[in-house]
């Protein structure tokens, strides 16, 4: 038998699936319907200080390849996140979920400050997503763009929560090994990558950019290499446990990401191509090629495109 | 599997009805192929993209209210003009038994036509409810009658048919029709009413029931209701489904 348990910072997660941040993750119920459907942990929408309403339609397409967003990160704000993760916690005890809140700031304090209030209702872990431009530098520059700025922002968040902190870090960098080092460096207790890569769809008979906000993030199969290879050169360089995401719909993709280094393996976009039933599928098709391949554990795969 | 459009497709208009003065239909140029009580998210390039349901799939035909900006902009638009449009997507209705009745309020009547048409097709009889604030507002009475449909008004104001809210005719019909089933489509508030009297006579119904759509596919969660999903497990749910 296969055994799909991984540990992460200290938790048992049931299997290494963990359903990625803005995929779903927007209620309570919602949250222990994916938990249900055999997540190993679900992560919530990212939430910000206040109340933000989002960029007009068309926020999200699927274009053939995978998907593209720019739903501008709305959300009801840190308050009203920490009242849903406090339910979510209650529905999700029984199965033995963790829960991950994710949060994003335009300043470094706006990050402390969500931080603090969505810790209040003790979720397991909180992702500090770092792909969202930073207003403070007024250039729209992601803080993940920059390593000082991710490990300034990643220091605020761990002097504010004694809970495990994950930063989320962004493919559109010429260096991500680089950031995941300062953020390592800075305390975070695990890393997430890749967020969505930078795109862009046109209408050709419109003439016109399809997504409202003009450009957005590239998600689904199309990214799974970038996605691969940012893991494979993150674990190279780093210590801490990362969560493999980006274009994983199948339990093939799982096990490349864990060959690449990963401890968890994100899952977003297959909920559009399999449904909710991706969790489970995922999880069989991985456990039966790790059987044919004869691994019995999680740890005995992860990271062997290493050693060759 | 039906084919489903995942970026907008350019339709032009080929026809624009009014039916009321705030409702109009528009004909389009061009087929899809759907379940009654699908819906496609109509894009405006510049404006915005909003859900609608189908009130036909070949030619498409959408019925549109107008409430807010991007439905005012869309009421500006006239035959030869393109709208671009994506899916279709959701849950339809399921035809449950031989004996129909369908409530609509407002534009919610309009899935109800299109369910209307492939019901009578099968050989099935409907009555259909209709309801508005008052009788310029009903719309498609006479499509309905067309199609062979017994039709029911109710005006709030007294002004054509029954005084009142379509669920309280629905309460006063129902020992006389004897309906095999409900399906309803219209504002919160009917549905609710709508769905006590379904429990009350053990009477199987579906409701088509909105929410705010974004991606219209079910990943963003923007139109989570409790934990199901309005745009992938519905918008047409059955009663024990939603309760
Ligand atoms: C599954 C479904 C089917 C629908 N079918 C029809 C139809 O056949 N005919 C019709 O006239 N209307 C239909 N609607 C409602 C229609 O989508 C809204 O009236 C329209 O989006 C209003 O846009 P607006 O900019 O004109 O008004 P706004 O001022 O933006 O909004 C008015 C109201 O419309 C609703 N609304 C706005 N944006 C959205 C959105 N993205 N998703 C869902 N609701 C929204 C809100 O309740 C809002 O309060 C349907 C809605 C859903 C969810
Ligand atoms: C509709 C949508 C919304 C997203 N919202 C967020 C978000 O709020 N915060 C975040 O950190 N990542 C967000 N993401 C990125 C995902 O968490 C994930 O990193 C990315 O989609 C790659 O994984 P996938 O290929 O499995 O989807 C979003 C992705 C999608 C498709
Ligand atoms: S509108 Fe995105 S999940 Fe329903």
């Amino acid at each position: 038998m296969v055994n799909l348990g991984v540990d992460l910072c200290g938790y048992r997660l049931k299997n290494p699936l963990v359903l990625a941040s803005g995929v779903l993750g927007t209620g309570p119920e919602l949250l222990a319907r994916v938990a249900e459907a055999g997540a190993g942990a679900v992560t919530t929408k990212s939430c910000s200080l206040a109340p933000r309403r989002g960029h007009p339609n068309p926020t999200v397409l699927e274009w053939g390849h995978g998907l593209i967003n720019a739903v501008g990160l709305a959300n009801p704000g840190a308050e009203a996140m920490a009242r849903i993760i406090a339910e979510a916690k209650k529905l999700l005890a029984p199965l033995k979920t963790p829960i991950i809140a994710s949060i994003f700031g335009s300043t470094i304090e706006e990050f402390a400050r969500t931080a603090h209030i969505i810790s209040s209702a003790s979720p397991d872990f909180i992702e500090v997503n770092i792909s969202c431009p930073n207003v403070e530098e007024e250039f729209g520059r992601p803080f993940a763009a920059d390593p000082e700025a991710a490990a300034k922002v990643t220091r605020a968040v761990k002097a504010v929560t004694s809970i495990p902190v994950i930063v989320k870090l962004s493919p559109n960098v010429t260096d991500i090994a680089e950031v995941a080092c300062a953020v390592e460096e800075a305390g975070a207790d695990a890393i997430c990558a890749i967020n969505t890569v930078a795109g862009m769809l046109i209408d050709v008979y419109a003439g016109r950019p399809i997504l409202a906000n003009r450009t957005g993030g590239l998600s689904g199969p199309a990214i799974k290499p970038i996605a691969l290879r940012c893991v494979y050169e993150i674990t190279q360089n780093v210590k801490i446990p990362v969560i493999g995401t980006g274009g994983v719909t199948t339990g093939k993709d799982a096990l490349e990401m864990i060959m690449a280094g990963a401890t968890a393996v994100g899952v977003g976009s297959a909920v559009y191509y399999r449904g909710l039933q991706a969790f489970n599928l995922i999880q069989e098709e991985l456990a039966d090629l790790m059987q044919k391949l004869g691994y019995r554990s999680i740890e005995e795969v992860r990271g062997i495109a290493h050693r060759s | 599997m039906p084919t489903v459009h995942n970026l907008p497709v350019p339709f032009a208009i080929k026809l624009v009805k009014d039916e009321s003065l705030k409702v109009k239909t528009f004909i389009l140029d061009g087929k899809l192929e759907a379940i009654p009580g699908q819906f496609v998210m109509v894009w405006l390039p510049g404006v915005d993209e909003k859900p609608f349901s189908l009130v036909n799939d070949s030619p498409v035909v959408i019925t549109v209210a107008r409430v807010g900006p991007f439905t005012s902009q869309l009421h500006e638009k006239k035959p030869g003009d393109t709208l671009w449009l994506r899916g279709p997507y959701g849950k339809g209705f399921s035809i449950e038994g031989n004996k129909l009745l369908l409530v609509g309020g407002g534009y919610g009547v309009a899935p109800l036509l299109f369910l209307a048409r492939r019901a009578r097709a099968q050989g099935c009889s409907v009555d259909a409810v209709i309801g508005a604030r008052c009788a310029e507002e009903l719309i498609f009475v006479e499509d309905f009658r067309a199609l062979g449909c017994q039709v029911h008004l109710a005006t709030e104001d007294g002004s054509l048919g029954f005084r009142g809210k379509a669920p309280e005719l629905v309460e006063k019909l129902i020992p006389e029709l004897r309906p095999d089933s409900i399906c309803g489509c219209g504002p919160e508030g009917m549905l609710e009413a709508l769905s006590e009297i379904a429990v009350f006579w053990k009477l199987p119904a579906q409701f088509s029931y909105e929410s705010y759509i974004r991606c219209g596919f079910g990943v963003c969660g923007s139109c989570e209701r409790k934990g199901w999903l309005v745009c992938r497990d519905g918008p047409v749910r059955s009663l024990s489904q939603s309760l």
